[in-house]
């Protein structure tokens, strides 16, 4: 491991981390498997679109020209052919540059929505997508986020957003866009070791950043986390976001529903029958 | 038609014979319904066609954020709602055998039955990736955890429930004796089986946008979404029965019995009550919410004004209306007041799915329907209209039942009371 890898890495010390053959994935002594993430330090990014560039090139993206400084006059959404983009901000502090993507919610609402399991949750975080999709918007309707688009002007669309470059962690590789930003604004780690990273940056540097881990508790938690220097309403962040995972909103009606099926024809019945006698 | 009815199908060539001769049109063909909506009903399928063949993005613009539309608000959330009218009046005439609305059960679940078929079918058109609709049903990944997951099969269900309900009439049509004996035997348990599954599915629909909690407006998302979306499938359900009932009294008024005619207006002021009642019900539960959620600042805003005007002006004015109605016996309130609730279903279902969804939303960055999706959306209620003409033209719906059906029917009470008499000596 060279010096670059490892500064965009944490988790030296977690038993079974590894860049070889298994993958970049964490295993702590007990067997329990962790989530994986990214923790993007705001105040680092230059805004250079490396990691589009990076993204596009990993994934076989059309890719952008990160010369042109003029896509950064709007802010801009992922879309089927951008998993990611870095949008710039004026702040009460300047500019600020964000990196946006799937934030791989730890209970993600479009894996709970999706009635084909088309969207999984990966064992280390990674959410990503499958072929046996039905294409039902389902997940696209319920991200908080807006990262999933179907390619609607497809005759055979799929459903197109960042997968934490899935295929290249198994492969003992880095995520392309953690890999190739120059500034280590970008670093992979477990989620756990970057949550503590984080809060170890904001207690030494008190004054550079808001004393908030974006993604730490929103809708239950998501696998990147994000340190700013500004309030995050002020860079394109939901601040509205309860600590409750989406998809416990629906499991009273889930849990509701063996009853009902058991229930509702037996009290049918019971009703039928004291009809019957009555008419009799 | 009466020899049609009565005639004895013997073997499959009869059959066959039979079916030709009732495919073809009854009735005038150049009526202006006819000379209107065929075009539009033409164009309308070659839409479809071509949406299956280039892609969705040939008739929906792509809209950022907006995965949802009329299909899925209007089709199919709507649709289904007033599909409610089905389980609804089963539940009233076979479980509390009401006597009174029998006449219209059968008319009642044969559009609830069309109603899932065609608008079922619309989730087809609005799937990207339609030809792998059967894989929640057949697949080999099952998100069993999912609300739509258990909605694809409710649906399916329902739809074979909804069939078996209404097949004693298909025998009947087709001279088919053992047949509808046997079909008709079916008829409870499949009642029972499809008002479980009603109670479920409708519920579920709004379940299914329950997670999408931050971006539904604060006014609209509350954790009784399920309960609200089951109670008012019982009003929209029923507003459409005499929506439907009032059109089809002109259309095929030729078909009914003197008795049904008769009976008719009792049987509207009668569920017009039901339908006061339960929106008040439904009233009840909003302001609960209501005032659970301690929104009340929200009232002033525009999306406070245009909640009000789905509670107020499309729940409340409608709910008194049918009261009203009811006390004054006035047919003609009544039927405003279904289509004025109506209106209100289509409006609560479109706003959760993208009226009120993401209501911070700029209206240049909104979802606007295109042309040629109402287009396709109007297509299919047409075809549904258009089935249930075609059947009802042929089959025992709003005409009296074949007299072999009818002297079964007798035989059967007649028996029953031969084993009552019985038991009574004993
Ligand atoms: S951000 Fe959206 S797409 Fe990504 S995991 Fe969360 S819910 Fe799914
Ligand atoms: S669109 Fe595909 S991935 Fe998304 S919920 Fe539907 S089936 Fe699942």
């Amino acid at each position: 491991m060279d010096r670059r890898t490892f500064l965009k890495t944490l988790g030296a010390g977690i038993v079974g981390l590894s860049l070889t053959p298994s993958g970049v994935m964490a295993k702590m002594a007990d067997g329990r498997v962790e989530f994986m993430g990214v923790l993007v330090d705001t105040t680092r990014c230059i805004g250079c679109r490396s990691c589009e560039l990076a993204c596009a090139e990993a994934n076989g993206l059309p890719l952008p020209d990160i010369e042109d400084d003029s896509v950064f006059e709007h802010e801009r959404r992922t879309t089927v052919t951008q998993w990611t983009v870095v949008n710039r901000y004026e702040t009460e502090k300047g500019e600020v540059f964000v990196k946006k993507q799937c934030m791989h919610c730890c209970q993600p609402a479009c894996v709970a929505a999706c009635p084909v399991k088309a969207m999984q949750k990966r064992p280390y975080g990674p959410v990503t997508w499958d072929l046996n999709c039905i294409g039902c918007k389902t997940c696209i309707f319920s991200c908080v986020y807006d990262i999933p688009h179907l390619e609607i002007e497809k005759p055979a669309p799929k459903i197109q957003k960042c997968i934490f470059c899935w295929e290249r962690l198994k492969e003992g590789k880095l995520p392309a866009c953690v890999e190739a930003c120059p500034q280590e604004a970008l670093i992979f780690g477990t989620r756990r070791e970057l949550l503590e990273e984080a809060r170890t940056r904001i207690y030494e540097h008190p004054d550079r950043y808001v004393h908030h881990i974006y993604g730490e508790r929103e809708i239950g938690g998501t696998c990147w986390l994000y340190l700013s220097s500004v309030p995050f309403d002020q860079i394109g962040f939901r601040t509205d976001l309860e600590s409750t995972a989406l998809p416990e909103h629906t499991t009273g009606f889930l849990y509701a529903v063996p009853f009902i099926l058991v229930l509702w024809p037996a009290i049918l019945l019971g009703m039928y029958n004291t009809t019957k006698r009555e008419e009799e | 038609m009466q020899a049609a009815a009565t005639r004895e199908i013997r073997n499959l060539k009869d059959l066959v014979a039979f079916i030709r001769s009732e495919l073809k049109p009854k009735g005038k063909i150049l009526t202006p319904f006819n000379v209107i909506t065929a075009p539009i009903l033409a164009i309308g399928l070659g839409l479809i066609v071509y949406r299956f063949i280039f892609g969705l993005g040939t008739v929906v613009h792509e809209v950022p954020g907006f995965p949802w539309g009329i299909w899925i608000g209007f089709n199919i959330m709507s649709g289904v709602a007033f599909a409610g009218g089905a389980y609804v009046l089963t539940f009233v005439v076979y479980i509390l055998r009401s006597e009174k609305y029998h006449p219209i059960i059968r008319p009642t679940v044969l559009n609830g039955f069309l109603a899932y078929l065609f608008y079922a079918g619309v989730i087809v058109v609005d799937c990207g990736r339609w030809w792998n609709i059967t894989n929640p049903i057949l697949g080999n990944k099952f998100g069993v955890n999912a609300v739509l997951f258990l909605i694809a099969w409710h649906f399916l269900l329902y739809m074979l429930t909804e069939l078996v309900e209404f097949s004693p009439a298909i025998a009947e049509w087709l001279g088919l004796k053992k047949v509808r004996r046997i079909l008709n035997s079916m008829t409870i348990g499949a009642v029972i089986f499809g008002i479980t599954l009603s109670t479920l599915h409708q519920s579920g629909l709004g379940a299914l946008i329950m997670m999408g909690k931050p971006n539904i407006h604060p006014l609209w998302w509350t954790e009784y979404i399920p309960v609200l979306f089951f109670v008012s499938s019982i009003f929209a359900g029923l507003s459409m029965v005499i929506f439907e009932g009032s059109i089809s009294l002109r259309v095929f008024g030729r078909q009914m019995t003197e008795e049904y005619r008769r009976e008719y207006p009792d049987i509207v002021v009668g569920l017009a009550k039901t339908c006061a009642a339960v929106m008040f019900v439904y009233l009840f539960l909003k302001a609960l919410v209501l005032i659970h959620g301690r929104h009340w600042d929200l009232l002033n805003t525009p999306m406070g004004y245009w909640y009000l005007t789905e509670v107020v002006g499309l729940v409340l004015i409608p709910c008194l209306m049918f009261a009203k109605g009811v006390r004054s016996r006035n047919l003609t309130i009544i039927r405003v007041a279904a289509l004025l609730t109506m209106a209100g279903i289509i409006i609560n279902r479109c706003n959760y799915v993208f009226i009120a969804y993401k209501w911070y939303v700029p209206l240049s960055e909104r979802y606007i329907p295109t042309l040629a999706e109402t287009w396709i959306a109007f297509t299919v209620v047409l075809a549904h209209i258009w089935t249930f003409r075609w059947i009802v033209n042929r089959m025992p719906v709003y005409r009296e039942v074949p007299e072999w059906a009818k002297e079964e029917e007798e035989e059967k009470i007649i028996r029953k009371e031969v084993a009552q008499w019985k038991a009574s000596r004993m």
